[in-house]
């Protein structure tokens, strides 16, 4: 297949749909499912029938960002973007007849919400370009919208060297949270011997408070299947996995649908799109063990083993997946690469700071007016994140902190909100950038019971392999779970503290590492709230 | 999995460990060298002859010019590596994790059948935990004496999973394993069925032998009776592994 015959596809979907002027999107994806979006599709799809329109379309797309406010209905030309459209919120399947009514003539006032407003338009959507414009179960949808391109330019006009080149030009740092440079992984894999090797999705998001790679699956699944299929291409594997926690049902649904369809079209499979590259994804289900998000424990489970992690080195890129090498890199990593290859690495490059390059979603979460998803570029100030964009704390209430990374990162006092968030900024805060959850929380929040919170989840979520991670996280929640009910001693504090040292410095993998670094940032920060609650001197 | 034989050509590398001046073949890890040389390095979840596990952290330790602490039985030697076993914070740490290990279960020397032969008492003592600092969680554990032979003490367990790596790689019955997550982890036969009906057990007792504390015994023995004999397992190991 060559770049003519897509962009002929292309066109005769278009051509299809020619007589289409104005569309009405609904958002489907899990959080306005959840508030009840897909009666409203329903209620639409009818009231659209029955008005015997032909030239408007109701149609099912992905999410549109701004959950709090769901469902939400968008009504637009067709090619115009979120930012040009009418959009309506938290509709209810009632309002389908006079949407519908609306759709040609003056929009509904009492549902509408503003589209000029900083939520949308400080955004700069690379990841989520697609995300509220495309049927995510369409195929043709996605290849109307220049999908698949960059996967047939790669194959048929780039060696993988070349693609290797771009991606590293482009200085995409891995989205899951570390953080490390996605050229350097993936041509340290294209340079180990050739034979099997294996790239892997990472889309074990587990993190509480975070939906980005739940709804990029959900809005989006050729993208990150396309992104795979070019890592495929660049490091010379031929089999891929998506690791997708069944909590996820809704995405998971809609990634074998995607990866049906693209094995069908030729996009995945023995010889993609006619060329003698070839490659096979298939879905591994997690059961729900936060710890599987670690690749070394993601692999191990892949590989039908129980979801723990081994000691690094050796890395994945030497010795992964059956001792094979093995490329892992996140939903949004993998999300990012066709734009790159369609656009250039150095376009990619001139978005964000000088050390984190492009853009990054972010899962807004807490106490924020705006919950939902954003996409910025790197280097915005976490101020503009929060007051801006998220529109600030609801109920007149104060700001106190916000929590970056999930129970691996920390929390953020009001003092450093006008930092530019980027991997290189957050470390020297304490917390991480992590793979984008931010969790507000206002003054009614005690960061001592924050704090606990994280640990109880570390603590259950540990898999129980080292003994710091195992049993210093018992011991830790016991002290925090002490302390918040005021009957801790100083004494307990500096064990505290202690122990976090001791976790930190000694444990297995990640999550034990990292499983102080809640407590660690919230004394930083916040260290009068624990003493507040200590006991006396005896 | 084992680590791999030795390989007929490989190089040897000299580094640096407690200020000695060593030599050691470019395959081995730091504990067999530290071993080889008789550099005490405390472990509990390693033995030579089982895979390389890495559960217990007790090994861990410094190497210069790196800020991240590394555990002796998963990390390699390197040429010019300078390793230090014995400092101040790394015995801190120790000290730590076997007070974690004590709080966490009933690991009451006066009352256990392993007395005077357990590793984890021996480590204490060398690690100089005369009373910890933390306070002990009191669950009690199921003892499951339903084999005709041995006795499992789930209270007595530290989850070094021992007796599930020679179950499955040197007697190759893998009737051990571990279930649950956290400290609810523990160790299991079959599919959590009591071990005297176990289906796969072979009664050959090496889980029993290489369990470092009194979680695993014969049953009969008396308080202190309870020896272990490890030799066989580096001769098993290497001779499975030469086939």
């Amino acid at each position: 297949m060559h770049l003519e015959d897509l962009a002929e596809q292309a066109a005769q979907y278009r051509n299809e749909e020619a007589h289409i002027e104005r569309e009405v999107r609904v958002c489907v994806a899990a959080s306005c499912q959840s508030s009840g979006s897909l009666p409203v599709l329903e209620a639409l799809k009818s009231a659209c029938d029955s008005r015997g329109a032909g030239s408007c379309k109701v149609k099912g797309v992905g999410c549109m960002g701004l959950c709090s406010a769901g469902p939400l209905v968008a009504v637009a030309d067709k090619d115009c973007d979120l930012n040009e459209s009418v959009l309506y919120r938290d509709v209810t399947p009632d309002d389908a007849p006079d949407i519908m009514a609306g759709v040609c003539g003056a929009p509904v006032e009492r549902l509408r919400c503003p589209t000029d407003q900083p939520f949308f338009s400080r955004q700069h959507r690379i990841v989520l370009e697609h995300s509220g414009l495309i049927d995510p179960e369409s195929l043709r949808g996605y290849i109307a919208v220049g999908g698949y391109a960059a996967l047939i330019r790669a194959l048929t006009e780039m060696t993988p060297a070349d693609v290797l080149r771009e991606v590293t030009t482009s200085g995409l740092r891995g989205r899951g949270g570390g953080g490390y440079p996605t050229g350097l992984k993936w041509s340290t894999i294209a340079k180990m011997p050739p034979g099997q090797k294996y790239v892997v999705c990472n889309a074990d998001e587990g993190d509480p408070g975070a939906f980005m790679d739940r709804a990029v699956l959900e809005s989006d699944p050729h993208r990150v299947l396309e992104g795979m299929a070019i890592a495929a291409y660049a490091v010379g594997a031929s089999k891929g996995y998506v690791y997708v926690r069944a909590e996820y049902p809704l995405a998971v649904e809609r990634l074998e649908t995607a990866i049906r369809k693209a094995r069908r079209a030729g996009f995945l499979g023995a010889k993609v799109a006619d060329t003698q590259f070839a490659f096979e994804v298939e879905i591994r289900l997690g059961a729900g063990a936060f710890v599987c998000g670690e690749e070394t424990a993601l692999m191990a489970s892949i590989e039908g083993l129980r979801g723990q992690p081994r000691p690094r080195p050796p890395y994945p890129a030497e010795s992964g997946l059956w001792g094979c090498p093995t490329l892992i890199n996140n939903v949004e990593t993998f999300a990012n690469i066709a734009p790159i290859i369609r656009e250039g690495g150095d376009w990619f490059a001139s978005i964000g700071t000088e050390g984190s390059k492009g853009t990054k979603v972010f899962a807004l979460a807490g106490k924020i007016k705006n919950t939902g998803l954003i996409e910025v570029p790197m280097g915005t100030s976490l101020r503009d994140i929060i007051e801006v964009i998220g529109g600030g704390i609801p109920d007149g209430r104060a700001f106190k902190a916000v929590q970056t990374g999930g129970p691996s990162g920390g929390c953020i006092p009001e003092a450093h909100l006008d930092i530019p968030v980027d991997y290189d900024s957050l470390k020297t805060l304490g917390t991480i950038m992590g793979s984008g959850g931010m969790i507000v929380m206002d003054e009614t929040s005690c960061m001592v019971d924050v704090a606990r919170f994280f640990m109880e989840f570390c603590m259950s979520e540990s898999c129980g392999k080292c003994i710091p991670c195992r049993a210093g996280t018992w011991q830790m929640h016991a002290l925090l779970d002490t302390l918040t009910k005021g009957r801790g001693t100083r004494a307990d504090l500096a064990l505290l503290e202690d122990l976090c040292e001791v976790v930190r410095a000694t444990s297995l993998c990640g999550l034990g590492q990292t499983a102080p670094n809640p407590v660690l940032s919230t004394l930083r920060y916040f260290r009068d709230e624990y003493e507040a609650k200590l006991l006396p001197d005896a | 999995m084992p680590l791999p034989t030795p390989q007929p050509n490989v190089r040897v590398v000299t580094l640096r460990i407690d200020d000695r001046d060593l030599s050691a073949r470019e395959d081995e890890t730091l504990i067999e060298v530290c071993r080889e040389n008789r550099i005490p390095i405390p472990s509990l979840c390693h033995l030579d002859g089982l895979s390389v596990w890495g559960g217990c952290r007790l090994c861990m330790v410094e190497i210069a010019g790196q800020g991240r602490l590394v555990a002796a039985c998963s990390t390699r030697v390197a040429e010019g590596m300078e390793v230090r076993t014995d400092t101040e914070r790394l015995r801190h740490y120790r000290r730590t994790i076997v007070e974690l290990l004590f709080a966490e279960r009933n690991h009451v020397c006066s009352v256990c059948v392993s007395n005077g032969h357990c590793e984890l008492q021996t480590l204490a003592q060398r690690c100089g935990v005369d009373h910890v600092r933390l306070p002990y969680r009191q669950v009690p554990y199921p003892v499951d004496s339903s084999h005709e032979m041995f006795r499992l003490d789930h209270n007595r367990c530290i989850l070094c999973t021992r007796c599930v790596r020679v179950c499955d790689e040197i007697e190759g019955a893998h009737t051990w394993d571990v279930m649950n997550r956290g400290s609810d982890c523990r160790v299991i036969t079959d599919l959590a069925r009591p071990w005297g009906e176990s289906e796969t057990c072979t009664s050959c007792g090496k889980c029993v032998q290489v369990c470092p504390t009194g979680a695993l015994v014969k049953q009969g023995t008396s308080a202190g009776e309870m020896v272990k004999d490890q030799h066989f397992l580096p001769i098993l190991a290497r001779r499975r592994h030469a086939r």
